[in-house]
């Protein structure tokens, strides 16, 4: 199953992670990988960087900042391949901003055509 | 066998928990399961009382179910065909292996672990697992949690739902999620067996179903997982349990510890438990759930209030505390504490709680026992008033109202 895992944290609070945040994302993507649970994974600019666009009456209305203003803002995601959800939750739980921010996991949607 | 219809109840609750969980084990599908259950336990109730009842009424109730959901599935139309072709193969393959009396493998226990999923709600798993384990109806669980029918079938679905899509396991945790996975298991049976007692606004009831079912689930769970918490949960509900009878007068009201009656406890079920408790206690892993057992041991060992050992229970409170932290832990070692005489030192330890419990009647009421055994008589009434307006039904409101006109 294809696990979708949605890093979560305040913006700005990278900052209090205690270790090396940046060679503790390598190391667990490099765990993932060698665990054959890695897909793909990215982190994304900050949330001063996003658009949103939304289509009414066929014309599109582009707005400044995030879809929702709330505290925690997406940061980045991890797509990963795990038998369960049991498999998934493990490793989103060893996803280095878990320990300050959340991670919210969801199956991708299969569709069959 | 005799096939009349109140032996006919028995075995069919008997039965459905395991075939049940045996049907969701295979066709990973609640719902489905539990209609091929009902179109089997209506040919039994059809068939039984012609041809008599089976000698292994479960195996029979699964093999019918098994052919009734292959007709399900052969009918609908709506599933992944590939799914339903392999589930069905699956079903066959089953069928043609296991004859009438073959050995049901209990498949409760996979069961359990996942209605108790902590990825879902707590109200969710407490719905799901008196609607699988113990075979309650939807109407049952809405009336015992004073719901609707629908709301709890909204609940129930979505639940469902979740495993489904989710990608929730139907396994048993592995060694080192066990722990973590057992303490939400063990936490919704302790949350069913309470929820008994807790009658909500203008009702007296009892709901003795849930405590029986609570007991009925815990024994379930200690034959199936040797673990000294869930024998320790099971011994606890039990000695609980076995002073039920002495727990409210003819009107309703309830009867404090202190003033029960304990030739009304049940001494046989009494010496059981505490049996189930010793061997666990002597493994040397204790518990949150083995040291309460332990706690309403002496309780229900003491011959009365007075006698009873307060010191030990002091201690266990101490470890208590040290292992969970709670406040609720900290508010009754402080209740022992007084009762081992030290009630000065108990109400300032007390006080000290009025933040974190300000809206925990228990908290009130026992603060308020505690200032009148100290002769403060306004303040005890202050504090019985606020446990009376917290109250949450008729039971308890009268037994406050009842001790506040004591004191006074």
């Amino acid at each position: 199953m294809k696990f979708m895992a949605l890093i979560y944290s305040v913006d700005g609070s990278q900052s209090s992670y205690p270790g090396d945040l940046m060679g503790d994302y390598h190391k667990f993507g490099e765990e993932a990988a060698a665990a054959g649970v890695l897909i793909e994974g990215n982190a994304l600019q900050p949330v001063s960087t996003a658009s949103s666009v939304q289509v009414r009456d066929n014309k599109p209305a582009i707005t400044d900042g995030p879809f929702a203003e709330t505290k925690e803002v997406l940061g980045g995601y991890y797509l990963l391949d795990c038998k369960d959800l049991d498999e998934a939750l493990k490793w989103a739980a060893k996803i280095p901003t878990a320990t300050y921010g959340t991670i919210e996991v969801r199956p991708v949607l299969t569709i069959e055509w | 066998m005799s096939g009349d219809s109140t032996t006919l109840a028995r075995i069919f609750r008997q039965e459905s928990g395991q075939v049940l969980a045996a049907l969701i084990a295979q066709l990973r599908d609640f719902d489905l399961a539990e209609d091929a259950l009902a179109d089997a336990l209506v040919e039994a109730a059809r068939a039984w009382p012609e041809r008599g009842i089976p000698s292994n009424g479960g195996a029979w109730l699964l093999s019918v179910a098994r052919r009734r959901a292959i007709d399900r599935l052969r009918r609908s139309k709506t599933r992944s065909s590939d799914l339903t072709e392999q589930t069905i193969r699956l079903l066959h393959e089953d069928v043609s292996m296991n004859e009438q009396d073959e050995i049901v493998p209990d498949e409760r226990l996979r069961l359990i672990f996942t209605c108790c999923h902590p990825a879902l709600s707590e109200d969710a798993r407490v719905a799901l697992t008196l609607r699988t384990l113990c075979g309650l109806t939807a109407r049952e669980i809405a009336r015992a949690f004073l719901t609707s029918e629908s709301t709890m079938n909204q609940r129930l679905s979505r639940a469902k739902a979740k495993i489904r899509d989710a990608g929730i396991a139907y396994v048993v945790p592995e060694a080192d999620d066990l722990p973590a996975r057992l303490h939400s298991v063990l936490a919704v049976i302790y949350l069913i067996y309470n929820e008994s007692y807790s009658a909500y606004e203008g009702q007296t009831l009892s709901r003795h179903d849930l405590a029986l079912e609570a007991v009925r689930l815990a024994d379930i769970l200690y034959k199936l997982l040797p673990d000294p918490e869930v024998s320790g949960l099971l011994a606890l509900i039990r000695l609980h349990h076995a002073r039920r009878a002495a727990r409210e007068d003819v009107n309703g009201v309830l009867i404090s510890l202190e003033h029960q009656d304990r030739r009304m406890w049940d001494h046989a079920e009494i010496t059981q438990a505490t049996g189930i408790l010793l061997s666990t206690l002597a493994q040397g892993q204790p518990g949150p759930y083995q040291i309460q057992a332990a706690i309403s041991a002496l309780h229900a060992t003491a011959k009365n209030w007075s006698e009873t050992d307060w010191p030990q229970i002091l201690a266990l409170y101490q470890t208590l505390y040290e292992m969970t932290g709670s406040p609720i832990v900290a508010l009754n070692r402080a209740v022992a504490l007084a009762n081992s005489g030290d009630v000065a030192k108990a109400i300032s330890v007390v006080d000290a709680l009025s933040d974190v419990l300000a809206t925990y009647q228990p908290f009130h009421a026992a603060r308020a026992d505690l200032l009148a055994r100290l002769g403060h008589r306004e303040e005890a009434n202050t504090a019985y008033d606020h446990a009376i307006a917290l109250s949450r039904n008729d039971a308890e409101k009268a037994f406050l109202i009842a001790r506040r006109a004591k004191m006074s």
